[in-house]
């Protein structure tokens, strides 16, 4: 068997692949046929079988979180679809809906009859327009070739630049037309979601794998992955590598297999640090080329498989420069809500700059780790949590660095190495 | 509605067990064991919002430890729940210190001149849960200086702790949304839109809820510290809703007044009139000596003995009657209605300085004087009507009361009346819309049932047949019916008989048995058993030589109707005037007398429950005398004892006085008046006051001036079509008597009507036009 | 400007998507930025008005997402990706250099009213680095001096198509009306997917 499994991205290469036409020509629109020929219960219970599990980052069984909507509750239900794709490194949603926005929509169809809704919207980030004419063109086919419309009606969000929304409450506050800030738990969505009803919010790629589960059925998908990850997944690989790119697999396998396969570091250079999961998982080294990428794998190796976006930055890329960049992002990106989050991420900018420059002592970074323990799992919702993992995960390997900037009274690297137009004259 | 029990939860906190009813936040429960977790954004009317995170504490359920501290404010009390504070869980003590330095690394160190320091839970916290010095040495977050939000509110952004209770206030209690958070991140602030300034009739509370100096009100900045200010609880004198207040004092002058704890009353709630219209009291040109009128017919200053003569002998001389206002407290209305009956002999008193109609004081003394439809009673409601009457402008508590009920639970409000107002839009009411005065049969059309609550204004005496109708749809249905006068007295003056057909307690006069009770308690032989006149009839009677003397205590003779009959009948009469300030009574009056204003005296309200709001005398060297003890010396004068020389004396006969249990007078009916014809070119009148107006108790506040509601006059848009106008232009309004020229606003109002404000700046209806409601007037385009 | 009665159709009409009015906040401020190119007091009064909204509920949204434009932008809005691998792999350089190159700042308008530009985070593109966007389309794989013609392409009035979109770049306003949730028609246009994306189901086929 080959380690690349493509099922989501099966027929991404046809030039046609994100139309109706072509969708129906590889079985499209079957799975959801079949589907609502069932019971909803039986689908919930297929979907849990399955062993597929939310692949928006938190890794929670998408069986299970179908199966907390009440049932006979006699309130309308939401399915909403979280392709606000904005976790820096993470890029295969995106991808995903421009070449095939089809599989999303026969998915939401096929969740909203498991759990009872009939009305699934997709809050999808707003910095991708063409993504949203795709989207918007398959919901306007979809509709017009009777697929939607009957029993199930879809409503594309369009977001307007907010990561915080891709947290899920958040997005929910967003939806209502609210700013986009994470909501009190409990109440949990499936009881009190979109407008106050039980509502399902799943990612993207989560939805879009159901289909294939419907046809071809939960131990098809089961045989694929590891003991407790099941299933194929997108590995979205970036940086300074040969060939970036996604990488359909099924789940466990390594980094060194992926980077194997395609063509490896950039020439000449090796591997320094990697996010296995986007910006807020705790930073890997080239130590932890063979940890499965999958949920417990990357856990057990101290960090999280998130969204399996793989940024790799090779030894010409100075780790301050990174944190203090991802860090910017959290602060520009908190919602301002709580304080530990809003003035923690603030706080912790003007401290990375001041090192970076080459400002400061030792003991800052003693100050630093502190600030990080005051913020993690003090904030409202993991934004704040995510803010301190490359800092942490960062001065855990790379505290000489960090001491070289004081030492060296700047940033020691030479940023034109790291670009990918280094020698070409730019 | 029945009470279920309340199920109680035991949980343990810091090693102490504590039962508590089932919901109860982690930090409410903390309370009751006195264990004080340290907080921001909490507050106990707000909906939980978790934001600060300074109430970190650690908890586990069942052995189950939550992996992180969570936010005491958000998590309800659950059987076998064991909670950690920061008095012993190291992690929950680290983080509260963590947050609290978060919170100050962008807060500006100019406690020295902060309006709030000294009581300031941010600066009492820090030292709490802080620690000395900071570990932060980088550039501050700064934003510009105090921005006025509204002329009355300035906000500091730079000392925000973005807890959102202002902004949480503004949309959960007052539906007034008009400032929210905006921006995001370090950058996030509370703003306003920037063409729409907050301008809230409840704005003052957002000031007071701020736990640092954010909000400030321009009437109060930089005036005092907290610590020099003496507090006395004190009660709000300027409507009925009732509100407990606290008065703060420096060196004998009142600096601020906030609004008082009365979860029954007004929670901790008040408007923005209440808040910041106390200026009067201190007004310059207060009343301090008596004055008399001299030969050449001038008011001179005179000794108190003096004074106290020429009354007594002035009011000897002829008949004479009473007007008293309804800002009297219950005691001094209680000491005109003595001296009525005893020193002048008469029923002739009057507390309604206002429009008013016979068919309301029957309407009174059949269906409200000792009765006791309350606050609890909105709560409870299945639906609330609303007749002659605007909570948000008139009661604005009573507001607040259906609004909680309508946000909780979509309490289901309808309104009588001609337009409909922004309060009623706020609480999404059904507004039914009827021409001026042809809201009786409205009012009968209702279905209501015996968990309902009926609200009638004072303005319901404006129309013909209101009082009737809501008395009979009160008796078919079995709804809770209650009275809301706009005066903080009324009710008062009500109980104690300060007016014509009652004695105190709801005695009729009209009955031997009643008359001997209060004659037995007056240890006099008998009373004046006709039915006295009513306010309008005094002045009639005064410009008919009947009545040849007026004591005249808190009257503005502008608020009558036929206010130019009022002021030739003051010219007419022999005055006596109580009264705190110049006046068109006092400029008429031949005796003046000054009088204590509502902070420099004890004694009480009752609001429009019935319910007593007792208040100190908050500034304490005060000269001024009560009514109560200027009416008693001026009868001594008169040689008659009303035995009432203290407030504490008043109140204590006044308890022993019951309240009547015969039967209680009977109510006429009257009758609903024809729907008129009208031309093309006239318009039926209706307005209200609004809060904030030209008052006189609100003179010399220009920052909360500000704050009103634009002078309009509003016109359905079949009228403006008729008569060609759009939003803005001018129209002209007028009677006989005059005129009044306002900007033209189209809403829903029905389309024989026009709307204007009672008493607001450039359009003062009772003198401008002597026309209020339901008076034919023109309309034309100005 | 003032909107049409046809403009208030459509605002109806984006408003009738949700089952509650004011889920339709967000797409009615993209529509307003089509027709007045950013979110003008006009617009925010118009939409609290048709959703029975203060103007200040409005505000707080609006200043709650940075796609949303307090004042007037360039008919093309130039994104650079400067998250950490975009900015490593050439974007701070690529940001740097326009700027330089156009005479403006961050969020700067160029005088001709034609570029903005604006240093924006993660785009989603990350096996396309460095990442340039404009009007929110997909310039992938940018260089220094690609990027400088890509704008001066700009300001002569004819840009270069993007390299994941529509044979054409649209204006801002028209962009602005696909996030508004209306169809312009060209979501046919353009690849499906670029070389990347294709790259883990090429080496599949060819047996890894």
């Amino acid at each position: 068997m080959t380690k690349l499994v493509p099922v989501l991205s099966a027929h991404w290469d046809e030039k046609d692949s994100f139309t109706l036409e072509a969708y129906k020509r590889h079985g499209g629109y079957k799975a959801s046929e079949k589907a609502l020929a069932m019971d909803p219960d039986a689908v919930i219970q297929l979907v849990k079988d399955s062993g597929l599990r939310g692949r928006g980052g938190a890794g929670f069984p998408t069986g299970m979180k179908w199966g907390f909507i009440p049932q006979g509750d006699n309130k309308d239900h939401y399915l909403v679809v979280n392709a606000d794709e904005s976790e820096p490194g993470t890029c295969k949603d995106t991808p995903l809906l421009m070449a095939n926005p089809h599989v999303l929509i026969e998915g939401c169809i096929i969740a909203c009859h498991a759990i009872r809704a009939k009305h699934a919207f997709i809050y999808i980030r707003g910095e991708v327009t063409h993504v949203v004419r795709r989207v918007n063109q398959a919901i306007a086919d979809a509709y017009a070739a009777g697929i939607l419309g009957n029993g199930v009606d879809v409503v594309l969000h369009i977001g307007a630049g907010a990561y915080i929304c891709g947290e899920e409450t958040a997005l929910l506050d967003s939806l209502e037309g609210f700013r986009g800030q994470p909501r009190l738990r409990p109440p949990f969505p499936a009881i009190a979601g979109l407008y106050a009803r039980p509502t399902v919010v799943n990612n993207v790629e989560s939805i879009s794998s159901v289909p294939a589960i419907v046809l071809n059925g939960a131990e098809w998908y089961q045989s694929m992955g590891t003991e407790k990850s099941k299933g194929t997944t997108l590995y979205s690989l970036s940086g300074h590598v040969a060939n970036p790119g996604q990488f359909e697999a099924p789940l466990g396998i390594t980094l060194r297999e992926i980077l194997e396969l395609s063509g490896g570091v950039r020439k000449g250079h090796k591997l320094k640090f990697w996010t296995p999961g986007g910006s807020s998982t705790p930073l890997f080294t080239d130590e932890h080329l063979d940890v499965p990428l999958d949920y417990e794998g990357v856990a057990a190796a101290g960090s999280m498989l998130g969204t399996k976006a793989l940024q790799i930055f090779d030894e010409t890329t100075c780790v301050v420069r990174a944190v203090l960049r991802w860090t910017e992002f959290y602060k520009h990106e908190s919602c301002g809500k709580c304080t530990p989050c809003r003035e923690g991420t603030w706080w912790l900018v003007q401290i990375l700059r001041d090192l970076e420059a080459g400002k400061g002592t030792e003991a800052d970074l003693a100050k630093l780790l502190d600030l990080c323990d005051n913020i993690m799992g003090r904030s409202f919702c993991a934004l704040g949590d995510g803010a301190t993992s490359p800092i942490t995960s960062s001065i855990k390997y790379f505290r000489d660095e960090y001491i070289a900037h004081l030492t060296n009274g700047g940033c020691p690297f030479d940023p034109v190495a790291s670009t990918l137009f280094v020698g070409a004259g730019a | 509605m029945s009470e279920v029990a309340v199920e109680m939860i035991t949980v343990v906190i810091d090693g102490f067990e504590v039962t508590v009813p089932k919901g109860t936040l982690v930090i409410r429960a903390a309370e009751q064991l006195g264990i004080q977790i340290p907080r921001f954004c909490d507050h106990p009317l707000l909906d939980p919002v978790g934001a600060c995170r300074q109430c970190l504490v650690d908890i586990e359920i069942n052995g189950r430890a939550f992996p992180k501290p969570q936010a005491s404010c958000t998590i309800p009390v659950e059987t076998g729940m064991i909670v950690k504070t920061q008095l012993t869980s190291p992690v929950a003590e680290k983080a509260q210190r963590g947050v609290m330095e978060l919170l100050l690394v962008n807060h500006p160190l100019d406690c020295p001149v902060c309006d709030k320091g000294g009581e300031c839970p941010l600066q009492n916290q820090a030292m709490s849960t802080g620690q000395g010095s900071s570990r932060f040495e980088g550039v501050k977050r700064t934003f510009e200086k105090p921005i006025n939000i509204s002329s009355q509110v300035l906000l500091d952004r730079e000392r925000c702790v973005l807890c959102a209770r202002c902004t949480r206030f503004s949309e959960q209690i007052a539906s007034d949304p008009f400032i929210t958070l905006n921006e995001r991140g370090a950058l996030q602030q509370v703003g306003i839109y920037e063409n729409k300034p907050f301008e809230s009739y409840f704005s003052g509370n957002t000031v007071q809820i701020c736990p640092v100096g954010a909000l400030t009100g321009a009437a109060y900045r930089f005036r005092a510290r907290p610590f020099d200010l003496v507090s006395t609880p004190s009660a709000c004198e300027h409507c009925a809703s009732g509100c407990d207040m606290r008065t703060d004092v420096r060196r004998g002058k009142t600096l601020r007044r906030l609004a008082g704890e009365d979860a029954s009353v007004n929670e901790e709630w008040n408007c923005d009139k209440g808040r910041w219209a106390f200026k009067y009291i201190t007004a310059v040109d207060r009343l301090k000596v008596p004055m008399i009128r001299d030969e050449a017919g001038e008011l001179v200053e005179a000794s108190w003995p003096e004074a106290l003569a020429v009354a007594a002998q002035g009011l000897k001389a002829t008949s004479a009657a009473v007007l008293v206002g309804g800002r009297a407290t219950h005691e001094d209305a209680y000491g005109y209605s003595k001296f009525a009956r005893l020193a002048l002999g008469t029923n002739d008193i009057d507390f309604r300085a206002r429009v008013t109609s016979d068919e309301e004081r029957e309407f009174i003394a059949a269906h409200v004087v000792n009765s006791s439809t309350t606050y609890r009673d909105i709560d409870k409601a299945d639906q609330v009507l609303l007749v002659g009457f605007e909570p948000e402008e008139e009661s604005p508590i009573v507001f607040l009361r259906i609004n909680k009920q309508f946000r909780k639970r979509a309490l289901k409000v309808i309104s009588i009346g001609s337009k409909e107002s922004v309060g009623v839009e706020k609480l999404k009411g059904e507004f039914v819309k009827v021409a001026p005065g042809q809201e009786a049969a409205a009012i009968s059309a209702q279905k209501l049932t015996d968990k309902s609550v009926i609200l009638v204004g004072e303005r319901a005496s404006e129309s013909a047949g209101v009082f009737t109708a809501v008395a009979a749809l009160a008796q078919s249905s079995g709804a809770k019916l209650a009275w809301i006068p706009r005066r903080a007295g009324e009710r008062g003056a009500l109980q104690a008989g300060a007016i014509g057909n009652l004695l105190p307690g709801g005695r009729p006069v009209t009955d031997s048995v009643a008359r001997q009770e209060i004659a037995d308690a007056w240890s006099v032989n008998s009373l004046p058993s006709q039915i006295g006149r009513s306010t309008s009839e005094i002045i009639a009677s005064v410009n008919s030589d009947q009545i040849g003397a007026l004591l005249v205590g808190g009257v503005d003779p502008l608020d009558l109707e036929n206010n130019k009959e009022a002021l030739a009948a003051l010219d007419k009469a022999f005055v006596v005037s109580l009264e705190i300030a110049p006046s068109a009574v006092t400029s008429r009056a031949d005796v003046v007398l000054p009088v204590a204003a509502v902070t420099e005296k004890s004694g009480s309200f009752l609001n429009w429950e019935g319910r007593a709001r007792s208040f100190d005398t908050a500034v304490d060297d005060s000269l001024n005398r009560s009514d109560l003890r200027i009416l008693s010396m001026i009868a001594e004068e008169m040689g008659t004892s009303l035995n009432l020389g203290t407030v504490t004396a008043a109140a204590k006969e006044i308890a022993s006085i019951k309240n009547w249990q015969g039967e209680p007078l009977k109510m006429k009916t009257a009758s609903a008046p024809a729907q008129r014809q009208l031309n093309s070119n006239e318009a039926l009148i209706t307005s209200w006051r609004r809060l904030l107006d030209l008052g006189t108790l609100q003179e010399g506040e220009e920052n909360l001036a500000g704050t009103a509601r634009q002078t309009v006059a509003v016109i359905s848009a079949k009228r403006a079509q008729a008569l060609g106008v759009a939003n803005g232009d001018l129209l002209k309004v007028s009677t006989a008597q005059g005129s009044v020229t306002l900007p033209a606003l189209i809403e829903n109002i029905h389309d024989d009507a026009i709307w204007a404000p009672r008493n607001s700046r450039g359009s003062q209806l009772l003198t401008d036009l002597n026309a209020v409601h339901a008076e034919v007037v023109t309309v034309v385009r100005a | 400007m003032a909107f049409s009665p046809e403009d208030l159709k459509i605002m109806d009409s984006i408003i009738k998507r949700y089952p509650r009015p004011r889920s339709a906040i967000m797409p009615l401020l993209h529509f307003v930025q089509s027709k007045a190119g950013y979110v003008t007091n006009e617009g925010i009064e118009l939409i609290a008005k048709q959703l029975d909204l203060e103007a200040a509920e409005v505000t707080a949204v609006s200043t709650f997402y940075t796609q949303y434009k307090p004042s007037a932008i360039g008919e093309y809005h130039v994104g650079v990706c400067t998250n950490t691998l975009c900015a490593v792999m050439g974007g701070d350089a690529i940001f740097a250099s326009l700027k330089d190159h156009l005479g403006i700042e961050n969020d700067g308008v160029t005088e001709d009213g034609k570029v903005s530009l604006e240093h924006i985070e993660c785009n989603a593109a990350c096996d396309y680095a460095p990442v340039v966007m404009a009007n929110w389309e997909f310039y992938d794989n940018q260089t220094v001096e690609s990027a400088k013609e890509l704008v001066d392409s700009m300001r002569a009035g004819s840009p270069k198509p993007p390299t994941r979109g529509p044979n054409k770049l649209v204006t801002w306003k028209e962009a602005s009306a696909v996030l508004a949730g209306l169809n312009d028609g060209l979501a046919n246009e353009g690849v499906q997917a670029g070389q990347p994306t294709l790259l883990g189901l090429k080496l599949s086929k060819e047996g890894k």
